[in-house]
């Protein structure tokens, strides 16, 4: 077996085997997770590759999703590229760390894969976690950079992005699927093997690490605690900072059908695609609408939003929750046309006529 | 003889352990933390360990640990000292490793991150201050406050029938097969300080040799949880913190 060295692959898989995949082939140092439907492929896949043997990643199944937080919080204080996954109810025992690991400005990676709640809910799936990703969900004034992928291929892809986010700002990065792009089999291209980092990478990359070898420098500490109330105030300021400049640089979408569209659907993840469907079925009945899907749900493309709202009748949010994401799409509106919503919750997932039926009753 | 007499170095008998800054502790007089921060001090620079430490501070009482020993560390959330430690171990395996607990951390928040790290015997040392109180908080019942001792939060002292018994975690951990050093000691006096000394140390090599779970419960004092003098505090320790947690290694399979 010689996975090291594995080139770039055409293959059938489904999103949460793509994130295990991946997250080897980006040269991650370390996964600590707990089984959860329905993500739990990503840590049998991560056993069964066994990638200790060939790059050296470090597999863990913790005792539950606190300890896997806190592992990867203690991995990621030593500048090593380090993730976790989880569903909905394990990523609630998380929030506490996940604060942490903001409040540290520690680069990490987090994996959502929803599923319906509130409380112990559905293993279906569900975007019902929208609030807690974008928001913040833990204590705290701070923000995870939040992808939302659409497809497999975008699961594999948005690991390496989210680390690539996550070392350039130092600060934590979340990958927000949901059960079905989890689930689903699809054709995805995995990346070429990447070398992990060396320990003199991470001691460039990182200066901050508590690597645990001060050799010259002065010993390195990560904490979160500063009792001095200025002192602390100077911190968020420098939270808040980077988090302006993310906002500026990082807002990812995209966009079809929008040069001619006189109504716009807004979804992201998975059920962005079937609204994709919908609007298709619409056009060939003459009903121009187009479709944004917001890639980064945090930062959010309010500017992007507001340039459309401008030029459509009405705009159609549509979400596997109760009405999450459709508060910022109206912050970016600002009133300008009428903003409605189509949910369905308890994994309920909703078929093209059942949107194109919601977007009939809210524009015609 | 004048003081310049005797100021010369080859009558020194003592200094000031390396690794231990001079920030001012913010800890009470009477109480042990000082004591077992500098003799983690002293250990870490005898084993040539200063550039291959990563120590997990708690949140307690020692949560500023990491201000006074010059070495990286890494600040825990509440009781997850040991899964902290587990990532920073088994990502960087030549590391010397170790937390520093309090009771309340260590073995009421903490419980299942300290089981389950044991049971895989990570190989980590775990320093764990046992002084019966919640210090920082002010005094209130800790998973070892022993029976009919009075404290915040029970204020005409700990009933078993309410609160449950008094936990000695470290027994439990003895019987784990991931711990391959449990051992329980104090710091009152001499001779008890250096005992606490050579079995940090032992602490240490283990983790450092691969061979599992090291645990130090170092019995404490907490003057002024406990509302007495220090010298009262380390009385009312010995007649009645080391009968209920005596003193002595637990497990010792290393060697």
């Amino acid at each position: 077996m010689n996975r090291y060295f594995m080139k770039e692959e055409v293959t059938l898989m489904k999103g949460n085997e793509a994130i295990a995949h991946a997250a080897v082939r980006y040269g991650v140092d370390g996964y600590f997770g707990y089984p959860i439907t329905p993500q739990s492929e990503v840590l049998e896949t991560l056993e069964a590759l066994m990638p200790w043997e060939t790059t050296g990643m470090v597999v863990l199944q913790a005792e539950s999703e606190i300890a896997s937080i806190n592992m990867v919080y203690g991995g990621a204080s030593t500048g090593k590229a380090v993730m976790t996954s989880s569903s909905s109810p394990g990523i609630s025992l998380m929030l506490e760390g996940m604060s942490y690991i903001a409040a540290s400005e520690l680069p990490a990676l987090v994996v959502n894969v929803m599923r319906g709640g509130p409380g112990l809910g559905t293993i279906h799936p569900s975007q019902s976690d929208y609030f807690q990703a974008t928001k913040g969900g833990g204590h705290g004034d701070y923000h995870f950079i939040v992808l939302a992928p659409s497809t497999v291929q975008e699961m594999a892809d948005f690991v390496g992005l989210g680390f690539d986010l996550a070392f350039k700002y130092r600060t934590p990065a979340l990958l927000l699927a949901d059960g079905i792009v989890g689930q689903m089999m699809e054709k995805v291209v995995l990346p070429p093997q990447r070398p992990r980092r060396t320990a003199e990478e991470i001691r460039a990359m990182c200066p901050w690490a508590a690597d645990g070898s001060p050799r010259g420098r002065r010993p390195n500490v990560v904490t979160s605690l500063e009792l001095d109330s200025a002192v602390m105030e100077k911190n968020n300021e420098r939270f808040q900072r980077t988090y302006r400049l993310i906002e500026e640089n990082e807002v990812r979408f995209d966009e079809r059908l929008t040069e001619d569209c006189d109504y716009l659907i807004f979804a992201f993840g998975s059920i962005a695609r079937i609204c994709l469907k919908a609007i298709e079925d619409a056009r060939s009945e003459g009903v121009r609408i187009g479709l944004l899907r917001p890639i980064t749900l945090w930062p959010f493309p309010y500017d992007r939003v507001k340039e459309l709202s401008q030029k459509v009748k009405g705009i159609l949010v549509v979400e596997l929750n109760a009405g999450q994401m459709i508060e910022d799409v109206r912050l970016a509106v600002e009133g300008r046309v009428p903003v409605c919503h189509f949910g369905r919750m308890g994994g309920i997932v909703p078929n093209p006529g059942e949107i194109l039926e919601a977007f009939n009753k809210s524009f015609k | 003889m004048n003081i310049e007499d005797i100021k010369r170095s080859e009558n020194k008998v003592y200094s000031r352990p390396e690794l231990l800054n001079d920030s001012p502790m913010h800890y009470c007089p009477g109480c042990s933390h000082g004591v077992v921060h500098k003799l983690v001090a002293e250990v870490i620079k005898e084993m040539g360990q200063e550039d291959n430490s990563i120590g997990i501070a708690p949140v307690g009482c020692a949560v500023f640990a990491y201000k006074y020993i010059d070495i990286d560390w890494i600040e825990a959330a509440h009781g997850r000292a040991p899964a902290v430690a587990t990532g920073a171990k088994r990502l960087s395996p030549d590391r010397l490793v170790f937390t520093y607990q309090g009771d309340g951390d260590l073995a009421a928040i903490g419980t299942a991150e300290t089981i389950h790290a044991a049971n895989r015997g990570e190989n980590i040392a775990i320093i764990f201050i046992n002084n019966a109180i919640y210090g920082m908080t002010g005094g209130q019942m800790a998973p070892t406050t022993l029976e009919g001792q009075k404290t915040a939060t029970t204020p005409y002292g700990r009933r078993v029938d309410l609160n449950g018994y008094p936990l000695k975690i470290s027994d439990l951990l003895a019987r784990l097969e991931g711990t391959c050093y449990v051992t329980r000691q104090t710091v009152h006096n001499p001779a008890s300080v250096r005992k606490t000394k050579a079995a940090i140390r032992r602490a240490f090599e283990n983790s450092l040799k691969g061979r599992g779970t090291s645990v130090v419960e170092v019995v404490s004092t907490c003057s002024s949880g406990w509302k007495m003098t220090p010298e009262k505090a380390n009385e009312w320790m010995v007649e009645n913190m080391v009968p209920f947690y005596p003193l002595g290694d637990l497990k010792n399979t290393a060697e």
